[in-house]
C-alpha cells in the first residue's frame, strides 16, 4: 500500500516537474522569437517590426520565426534567411557598412561640428570682453576727463 | 574665405537630400532577381492536383501571387492574366497564380469570375509567399526556363510588360 503510494507521489511530481519545464521552455522560446522578430521590419505596415504588429502576414513571419529556433538556426541565419527573400530593408536597423555608415556616423559629426562651431564662438565672445576699454577714442577720453575735472568744484 | 566656407558646408548636405528626395521610396529590389526561384509544392484549388514548380522545369513561369480583396488591381490584370495564359499556354509558358490570406471560397468565386482556366492555389500560412519575399498583392514573377528569376513586377500587369518578359523568360530555350 505504502510502496503504492510513494510510486504514486513519485509519478504525479515528476508529471508536475515536467509540465513546468515544458512552461518555462516554452516561455523561453517565445521570448526568442519576440526578440528576433523585434528586429525585423513588418513589411506591410509603416515603422512597426514583426514582433509588434497585428497583420496577418507579421504573424505568419513570426511563426516562421519560431520554425527556424526550432530547427536550431541563429539569430545571423534567421536575419540572412529574411535577407535574402526581402532584401535590407526588413532589418529595422541597417547594418553598420558601406553607405548605410552615414546613418550611423553623421548625427556623431554633427554633434562634433556644431559643438565645436559653438566652442569657437563663445570663446571669441568672451575674448572680445577686455579688449573693449582700449578701443575708446584718446582725444574723447582726455575730454571727458577734462570736463570732470572742471565740474568739481 | 569664411562667406565661401559656410555655403560650401551646406553643399554634402543638399546633395544627400537631394539622394534621397530623387530616389522612390517604395521601389525595393527584390534580392530574388537573377536567383533561382524557390520551390514550393501546394495543392490547385480547382482539380486539387499537385502545384509544384520541380514539376514544371523547362517552362517559362509567370507566377502570380492575387487575393479576392485586392481591389481594385487583382481585378485590372486578372483578364490579362487569362488572355495571356490562352496566348501563351502552346508555347512553353505556365501561369501559377498563388493566394495570398484568402479563403478557398472567396478564390474560387474571384477564379469563375474571371473565367480562370491556369492552376491556382491557397498558401497556407503565407509560407511561399515569405519565401518569395512578397509584401503585398499583387506582384508576378518571371521565372526562365532555367528555374531563375528574371523579373519582380509589383502592382498590375500591363500586356506589354507580360509580352516583353515573356520573351526574355524564353530566350534560354
Amino acid at each position: 500500500m505504502r510502496q503504492r503510494l510513494v510510486l504514486g507521489m513519485t509519478f504525479a511530481s515528476v508529471l508536475v516537474l515536467s509540465a513546468i519545464a515544458y512552461a518555462a521552455n516554452q516561455q523561453a522560446l517565445e521570448d526568442r522569437v519576440r526578440d528576433i522578430a523585434s528586429d525585423l521590419r513588418c513589411v506591410v505596415c509603416q515603422n512597426l517590426s514583426v514582433a509588434d504588429s497585428p497583420s496577418d502576414l507579421a504573424k505568419e513571419m513570426r511563426n516562421r520565426v519560431r520554425e527556424m529556433v526550432e530547427q536550431g538556426k541563429s539569430r545571423e541565419e534567421i536575419q540572412a534567411y529574411f535577407v535574402s527573400r526581402y532584401g535590407e530593408f526588413v532589418l529595422l536597423s541597417p547594418p553598420k557598412r558601406g553607405f548605410n555608415l552615414l546613418v550611423w556616423g553623421l548625427p556623431f559629426v554633427a554633434i562634433l561640428v556644431g559643438g565645436g562651431a559653438v566652442f569657437l564662438i563663445v570663446r571669441r565672445w568672451s575674448a572680445a570682453r577686455p579688449g573693449e576699454q582700449a578701443r575708446v577714442d584718446p582725444a574723447y577720453a582726455e575730454r571727458v576727463r577734462r570736463e570732470l575735472q572742471d565740474r568739481t568744484p | 574665405m569664411k562667406r565661401i566656407l559656410i555655403p560650401l558646408a551646406a553643399v554634402p548636405i543638399l546633395l544627400l537630400l537631394a539622394y534621397g528626395f530623387w530616389t522612390d521610396p517604395r521601389a525595393i529590389p527584390s534580392p530574388l532577381v537573377q536567383k533561382p526561384a524557390p520551390e514550393f509544392r501546394l495543392t490547385s484549388i480547382e482539380a486539387g492536383a499537385p502545384f509544384a514548380l520541380a514539376d514544371l522545369k523547362g517552362k517559362g513561369i509567370i507566377l502570380n501571387f492575387w487575393a479576392s480583396w485586392c481591389y481594385p488591381a487583382c481585378y485590372e490584370e486578372a483578364p490579362l492574366l487569362e488572355a495571356s495564359w490562352q496566348k501563351y499556354k502552346d508555347r512553353g509558358v505556365q501561369i501559377l497564380g498563388i493566394v495570398i490570406q484568402d479563403n478557398e471560397a472567396n478564390a474560387k468565386e474571384f477564379m469563375q469570375r474571371f473565367n480562370f482556366s491556369f492552376p491556382n492555389a491557397l498558401d497556407p500560412g503565407s509560407k511561399v509567399s515569405i519565401d518569395y519575399g512578397v509584401y503585398g498583392v499583387p506582384e508576378t514573377f518571371f521565372i526562365d526556363t532555367q528555374g531563375r528569376i528574371v523579373y519582380k513586377h509589383v502592382g498590375a500587369l500591363t500586356p506589354a510588360l507580360i509580352d516583353q518578359q515573356v520573351q526574355t523568360i524564353l530566350k534560354g530555350s
